[in-house]
């Protein structure tokens, strides 16, 4: 079995296991577990954004 | 001359020293991160964190078996170059899903889908989240988290 995925909808998986166990794991409360995981979301979101703008501009 | 035993002691000029308190090592210290490391997870689910343990093993997981589904390749044991090295180091972090991915032998990866590249790196990142989520687990046995 083989799935294929847009570059875009993996970064978008990638993001969220990797914010839900940073979450997780750096924060002891769980209200800060949960901003912190969205914080990090956000950040990684953020960054494939900046990134795929940067690539279009070095592309230019 | 003063008796020794009833004399009082002359204050220290030197400053105290803050005691090191040493983790101690209990069963759970030592059985959480090696079933962590086994099933990721099971660490936190052994020490009754429920939610936590589920979030991690379904997080680590689905990332895992999304990296081999997308074609990824799994490393095996190497001493050639330096990525594929630490490849393997990667891949080793899940624990149990690495062991049955080689017994099984999948994970061979693709080199004709730029996907597969991606699924590769999936499988790296989700033995690497496991080593955090098997720390997290310690530091609970420990008592350093709660």
């Amino acid at each position: 079995m083989t799935i294929e995925l847009t570059h875009f909808s993996a970064a978008l998986l990638f993001a969220v296991f990797a914010s839900v166990v940073f979450g997780i794991t750096q924060r002891t409360t769980a209200h800060d577990q949960l901003r912190y995981g969205l914080y990090c979301f956000a950040m990684f979101v953020g960054g494939v954004f900046v990134a795929g703008w940067l690539m279009w501009l070095v592309r230019r | 001359m003063a008796n020794p035993l009833t004399a009082k002691p002359k204050a220290s000029l030197e400053p105290e020293r803050p005691s090191i308190v040493q983790p101690q090592i209990t069963t759970m210290s030592v059985l959480a991160p090696a079933l962590g490391w086994l099933i990721p997870g099971a660490g936190h689910l052994i020490q009754r964190r429920w939610i936590r343990g589920l979030l991690l093993m379904a997080s680590i997981v689905t990332m895992f078996l999304l990296g081999l589904t997308m074609q990824g390749r799994v490393y095996k044991p190497n001493g050639g170059d330096i990525l594929d090295i630490l490849g393997f180091i990667g891949d080793l972090g899940s624990g149990g899903l690495y062991i049955i991915t080689r017994v099984m032998d999948w994970g061979q990866g693709a080199i004709a889908h730029a996907i597969a590249d991606f699924g590769t790196k999936f499988i790296i990142v989700a033995g690497l989240l496991n080593f955090i989520s098997v720390a997290d687990a310690y530091h609970i046995a420990i008592g350093k988290k709660p």
